[in-house]
């Protein structure tokens, strides 16, 4: 990794950035999705409720993450440390769940 | 972040015997200008790792409450108000949006405009605490609070779940209003110039703090007002 | 690729060295002037070498508390029943020792004290990423550490619920549990930033060729350590809010009159905790490879798989927190995939003993005092690993759990591995550090002591708890008297050892003999190689250049040996 400027990435960032419109259709999908997930929410489907909840709120998510935050057009720097955090927490939940969940509830 | 340049220049100019100390008479010492905007992104979203952790501690314990008594937690949550918290949901997705379109606009060196979204975006702050004091106090009202007889008259996992709903809502609406103060000295920042077109990694990390907060409501709105 | 960039024509990191000769003649970091007064120029530093400096000072205090704490206990539990503290005191005394040597000295420890100074020498930066957040770390250091002493010293009955604060307990008793947890909130902030700080220099500030697999191995170790420091410290942090949130407001989240679950306190203590003890000694694992290629002059053997082992046992080390409660009334099902993991966790470590043990097979060794500590280490955290697996393995930790054993096995993992190699990087990078030398009989003597200390001090304490001694218990059946006075002398063998250590060192900081050598042990990483000792502000005379690996020594050639041999 060089230590001296490299003033041309940040020109080319320049150039890439994404504008009013666009940011703004991904703030409608958002809306959609939180429209859905009320709708869906007054339906019973039994143990099936908590993980689709959680799976919009993971796309919602993912569209924040990616866009609004900018993580999909970043350098892979930041991405990889994302997904490391990401990778880790889930690896703490499923191990929780061995007890909490498997271990007493199932 | 990263000024060291400043810092150095302080412990140089107070040189005042130059002869023989390496330097030469030359006042310009050591001088090196540095900047690493992608490091202070790198650092941003390091300290954003600790935010999820910390609020992910909570969602842990909910997890496993939860598992614990659906029963309880499914009629705890019927007394929450779900129009109010998908209101606020919303609230919170405008202002994110409102975020992103400041830093476009500064990209774009539109400096008026850039101030009017962070505006926007501090308002929706507002109105989201706003919602918040109503929602609260009307629970506090029906006796419905940490530690209150008419909660400990009630079964286990429905006290729990309120104590987690107090906690983590109550946690997350402390980091929506220092989410508001940094956004407002982004504002005078802009004003000062010390953010602009060339320059605006400070916003962008702003912004990156505010999108955080938005995304643990993504995650607390359903959990806590969408159980039935 | 670097991104570093600013006005359009300026590459960043231009030196402009005056007219004049910068050859020879430099300013070190200790005698730069500014417009402060000494005093503030040092508390509001923002150089990482006098942070560096501020964390071995304030560190070692809080040590030497530590270990009168230890000493008291000790000696108290040369007789069943009183000897010269009451029951409450001592659980009070327990409590503090865990606090104060956990928060203040063993996590904050080697990367805190030589990372600062260290690192970012090896890696060719002259300072880390972000140097006010450095000194920050150090204020909330102090402010914690401060917080902890005032609530032994204002708060009423000190705190004595063990440093695992564990509920309900910690919600029922009387004494001062809220002011040493904020302390411990504060430390914990304190070590993120430090981890923070780490990671983003470590990717950012590398000389231009170095890179990530031409680090240092020590550097290696505390890129491993930061990213535990920023993903685990916070899961504690909310422990910790949540405990005095319970205290004092009931929510109902552990407290089991409100329908809180103890053990769920305990799964979050843990997620943190036992990634904590990663914390603690993966830095000590890095030193341990500086050291050792360094008085083997060889190659370290398989320096990507130390790379990588380090960054696995950070993966794998989040997997098994729950070896710590075996015996909480977790299902089945989670104890034996935790028990499972937790002899997983064990082969990257295994990998590191296996490594160093090649790495001085036919090396040029010189036992130095560094390279003792090394070999000491290697012995002493071996015993502390493999007791641990009799601690890992579920059936026998039934047996084992709260009792003496695991005292004996983690104080020779943490004195074993990390404390001996604080030692080893203390007296290594000495004249880096200070330009000067300690007297290395002096220190060879006080090692030795400290050896044996250690060795007369927690062997004991196997066999005592294998027969049934509880941890944490002022009384005892008077079978186990004999096993607590030998651990007793034991530790005053210890602590003599350690302080004719500190003595020595504290002494030769100031007036110990000069050493122009900028390299006097002919190592090969860039602290050594090109920056004089000790270094000016900005850690080099002239820009750093990578040239070569950290350990590439021309290895050591058997046949000469046997040729003199002859």
């Amino acid at each position: 990794m060089s230590n001296h400027g490299n003033t041309h990435a940040e020109e080319h960032h320049h150039e890439e950035h994404h504008g009013y419109g666009f940011f703004t259709a991904i703030w409608i999908g958002l809306i959609a999705l939180t429209a859905l997930t009320v709708a869906i929410a007054g339906i019973d489907m039994g143990v099936y409720t908590v993980p689709l909840a959680l799976l919009i709120a993971g796309i919602k998510a993912m569209l924040v993450i990616n866009y609004f935050m900018h993580i999909k057009f970043d350098t892979p720097l930041v991405k990889w440390f994302v997904i490391a955090c990401g990778v880790i927490f889930a690896i703490v939940v499923i191990f929780l769940g061995f007890d909490v969940f498997i271990g007493r509830a199932l | 972040m990263g000024a060291v340049a400043e810092t150095h220049e302080h412990d140089h100019h107070g040189h005042h015997d130059h002869a023989g100390h390496g330097y030469g008479d030359n006042s310009k010492l050591y001088v090196h200008i540095f900047r690493d905007d992608l490091g202070s992104k790198a650092g941003m979203w390091l300290f954003l790792f600790t935010e999820i952790l910390l609020f992910g501690g909570l969602f842990f314990l909910y997890f496993g409450y939860r598992v614990a008594d659906p029963h309880a937690f499914h009629d705890a949550a019927l007394e929450l108000n779900v129009m109010l918290g998908a209101v606020n949901t919303i609230i919170l997705l405008t202002s994110s949006l409102t975020m992103v379109l400041a830093i476009v606009a500064i990209q774009r060196n539109s400096v008026k405009l850039s101030l009017f979204y962070l505006v926007v975006t501090i308002g929706c702050a507002l109105a989201f605490l706003v919602n918040k004091y109503f929602e609260w106090s009307y629970k506090i009202h029906h006796g419905i609070y940490p530690g209150s007889e008419e909660l400990a008259m009630r079964a286990k996992g429905e006290i729990t779940f309120f104590g987690l709903y107090y906690l983590m809502t109550g946690l997350h609406t402390f980091h929506v209003i220092v989410g508001a103060i940094i956004l407002t000295v982004c504002m005078v920042f802009i004003m000062k110039k010390h953010i602009n077109q060339d320059k605006y990694i400070i916003l962008e990390n702003s912004g990156l703090y505010w999108h955080l907060v938005d995304l643990i409501w993504i995650f607390l709105f359903p959990l806590f007002y969408l159980l039935h | 690729m670097s991104d570093i960039s600013l006005d359009m024509n300026k590459s960043s990191r231009d030196f402009q060295h005056g007219d004049g000769n910068t050859k020879g003649e430099f300013v070190t970091f200790y005698d730069v002037k500014t417009k402060y007064g000494t005093f503030m120029s040092w508390l509001f530093t923002t150089d990482h070498k006098r942070i560096g400096l501020m964390y071995l000072f304030t560190m070692t205090g809080f040590l030497l508390l530590g270990l009168t704490f230890a000493f008291l206990m000790r000696f108290e539990m040369l007789t069943p029943g009183e000897t010269i503290i009451d029951a409450q005191t001592y659980n009070s005394y327990f409590t503090l020792h865990g606090i104060i040597m956990v928060f203040l000295f063993i996590i904050p420890g080697i990367p805190a004290v030589f990372g600062n100074f260290i690192m970012p020498i090896q890696i060719g930066a002259e300072d880390v990423s972000f140097p006010r957040l450095n000194l920050m770390s150090y204020h909330l250091y102090v402010l914690g550490g401060l917080m902890a002493l005032g609530s032994v010293v204002f708060g009423g009955i000190p705190v004595d619920t063990g440093w695992t604060f564990y509920v309900p307990y910690s919600l029922r008793t009387g004494a001062d549990v809220v002011v040493p947890l904020l302390a411990a909130f504060i430390l914990g902030f304190s070590s993120i930033l430090t981890g923070l700080n780490f990671v983003v220099t470590m990717h950012r500030l590398r000389v231009k060729g170095m890179g990530m697999f031409d680090m240092p191995l020590f550097s290696w170790g505390l890129y491993a350590t930061a990213w535990i420091q920023v993903i685990a410290t916070p899961v504690i942090g909310i422990t910790i809010v949540l405990v005095i949130l319970e205290r004092v407001f009931k929510f109902g989240v552990f407290d089991p009159n409100l329908g809180g679950d103890p053990v769920l306190m305990q799964h979050l203590f843990w997620i943190y905790s036992h990634p904590a003890v990663y914390i603690m000694i993966l830095p000590a694992f890095g030193v341990m490879s500086d050291v050792i290629a360094t008085f083997s002059k060889r190659q370290i053997y398989g320096y990507k798989a130390m790379a990588i082992s380090m960054m696995a046992i950070v993966f794998v080390g989040y997997m098994v927190w729950a070896h710590h409660m075996f015996t909480s009334g977790m299902s089945d099902f989670a104890r034996a995939i935790f028990s499972f993991f937790t002899f997983l966790v064990g082969v990257p470590t295994g990998v590191k003993i296996f490594n160093w043990v090649a790495t001085l097979w036919r090396g040029s060794i010189r036992i130095t005092v560094p390279m003792f500590f090394a070999l000491a280490s290697i012995f002493l955290f071996s015993i502390g690993g493999l007791t641990g697996l009799v601690l890992g393995a579920l059936a026998t930790d039934v047996h084992l759990h709260d009792t003496y054993f695991v005292v004996g096995h983690f104080h020779y993992v943490i004195l074993g591995g990390i404390l001996t190699m604080f030692f080893a990087a203390f007296h290594y990078w000495f004249p880096k550090m200070f330009g000067r030398m300690y007297n290395q009989k002096v220190s060879m003597g006080g090692a030795i002591m400290y050896f044996i200390g250690v060795n007369v001090l927690y062997f004991p304490m196997f066999i005592m708890g294998y027969n049934g001694m509880p941890r944490r218990y002022y009384d005892y059946l008077p079978e186990f008297q004999i096993y607590h006075q030998i651990s007793t002398v034991g530790s005053w063998i210890l602590i003599a050892g350690i302080l004719i250590m500190f003595i020595n060192l504290f002494y030769s900081m100031f007036k110990g003999r000069e050493e122009r050598n900028p390299n006097p042990w002919g190592a090969l990483t860039l602290e050594w190689d090109q920056a004089p000792s000790p270094p000016p502000l900005l850690n080099f005379t002239e820009e750093p250049v990578f040239t070569h690996g950290p350990y590439d020594y021309p290895d050591y050639k058997p046949e000469e040996n046997k040729e003199e041999a002859k």
